[in-house]
């Protein structure tokens, strides 16, 4: 059993931690025990996991395997003190179990599982050296803290991402115009509307009204719980670009707190069409365009100021 | 640059083809108030789907043209603004308020001749026009 110095560790000098000798030394003697007693601890560490309940989501041949992975890349990053492999790692490990409804706590549980394997195998190993078992658990508890740290910032991160990946692809889902026959179009307003998807609401209608030569538009904002002025003014800008592109707004479906916000500031609705929900919308649309006669704007007598 | 004034039955067409001046603008609107009282038209037709921007000036021609040529006796639609374009002018303000627009010219057509069909219908004329 007592072959640890045999094992040749090869980046003895590679170490980027200024550790002194003794306890780069006592660090190093730690790997070669982890190394040496590699299956059993691997072993122990997968039963506490199962016993524990968790990674539930996968089967024991995959904990195992990646609980492998994990041991091999735990060691290394205790032996040569660097953390990009594990980081690296622990981004792919993710990205893996994410999908499967892996959670967080069921990540930070299973590496510090690993700490505590692998801190009782040093009590085990050193119990009638106390001394130097504390010089042991000196060198060892930062830097398997840190690996904690590192795997679960790791699989954070990677939560981060794919929200945010979300994020993005919910704005572009989330603004549909739709033609419900022909001339009409419906674009149903869902969600918080911030300045960005606002305009690209309104790039996207205004090129749907000339792809689908719309006369009427429907946007409804049943959807929508609040409005700030900023916004509000958007759909008046928008409601007067369509009518530019010949086509005709109704917004359904203001909330009392939307109608109060366009009240209070002031928004000029003379212009705009509303009608209470979206079945009034598409019934007074589909008058409008039953009544070909009717004309697409409001054609008022000639106010003296307007000459130049 | 001349902007090309077509007669289409009782409709005047300009269509305009590329970026004008201030005075191409101005010269556009002369010939165009000029030209609906000798034709005797109903209607006007500026097309501007060639144009991918429009400042305050050029805005503020058009709604001159519609208002000059509705006290000469004619109609006036804008046809073909770009969406950018149109967006761009609502965020400047320049709304082309009481005037007529549509998607391109056969709609311009088809709502010119709506208008002047209802125009016919009534009994009475009520454009101040019909006195000079």
């Amino acid at each position: 059993m007592d072959t640890k110095k045999s094992m040749s560790v090869s980046t003895r000098v590679s170490d980027p931690q200024a550790l002194s000798e003794s306890s780069a030394g006592l660090l190093r003697e730690l790997v070669a025990h982890l190394r040496q007693n590699r299956t059993q601890l691997r072993e122990e560490w997968a039963r506490r996991i199962t016993r524990a309940e968790l990674l539930t989501a996968m089967t024991e041949e995959e904990i195992f395997a990646e609980a492998t992975a994990v041991y091999d890349n735990y060691v290394e990053a205790l032996e040569t003190g660097t953390f990009e492999a594990l980081q690296a790692y622990s981004r792919r490990l993710s990205e893996r179990i994410i999908p499967r409804g892996v959670e967080t706590d069921e990540v930070v549980g299973i590496v510090l599982l690993l700490r505590d394997v692998l801190a009782r195998s040093l009590f085990t190993k050193y119990q009638d050296n106390v001394e130097k078992l504390n010089r042991i658990l000196d060198s060892y508890e930062p830097a398997a803290n840190r690996i904690a740290n590192t795997v679960a910032v790791g699989f954070v991160e990677e939560r981060e991402r794919i929200i945010r990946q979300q994020q993005e692809a919910i704005r572009e889902l989330s603004t549909p115009v739709l033609q419900v026959r022909e001339r009409l179009l419906i674009l149903p307003i869902i969600g918080v509307i911030d300045p960005q998807r606002a305009r690209q609401l309104t790039e996207q209608l205004l090129r749907a009204i000339r792809a689908n030569r719309a006369k009427v538009v429907v946007i409804d904002v049943t959807g929508v719980a609040a409005m700030d002025s900023g916004v509000a003014n958007h759909l008046v800008q928008t409601v007067e670009a369509s009518r530019l592109l010949g086509a005709t707004v109704i917004v359904t479906g203001l909330s009392p707190e939307i109608a109060q916000t366009l009240v209070t500031i002031g928004v000029d609705l003379s212009e705009m069409a509303t009608v209470g929900d979206l079945q009034g919308g598409i019934e007074e649309a589909e008058r409008l365009l039953a009544d070909r006669a009717a004309p697409t704007t409001q054609v008022r007598e000639i106010a003296p100021e307007s000459q130049r | 640059m001349e902007v090309p004034i077509l007669r289409q039955g009782q409709f005047l067409i300009a269509s305009i083809q590329s970026a004008l001046t201030d005075a191409d603008l101005s010269h556009l609107r002369e010939a165009l108030i000029a030209q609906v009282g000798r034709s005797r038209c109903r209607g006007v037709i500026v097309d501007v789907t060639a144009l991918d921007v429009m400042d305050s000036f050029a805005v503020r021609t058009l709604r001159d043209i519609a208002h000059m040529a509705r006290l000469r006796g004619a109609e006036t639609v804008i046809v073909g603004i770009q969406p950018d374009v149109a967006f761009a002018m609502v965020q400047l303000g320049l709304t082309l308020k009481g005037v007529a627009t549509v998607l391109d010219l056969e709609e311009g057509l088809a709502f010119l001749n709506r208008r002047t069909e209802e125009r016919f219908l009534e009994t009475k004329p009520r454009r101040p026009s019909d006195r000079g």
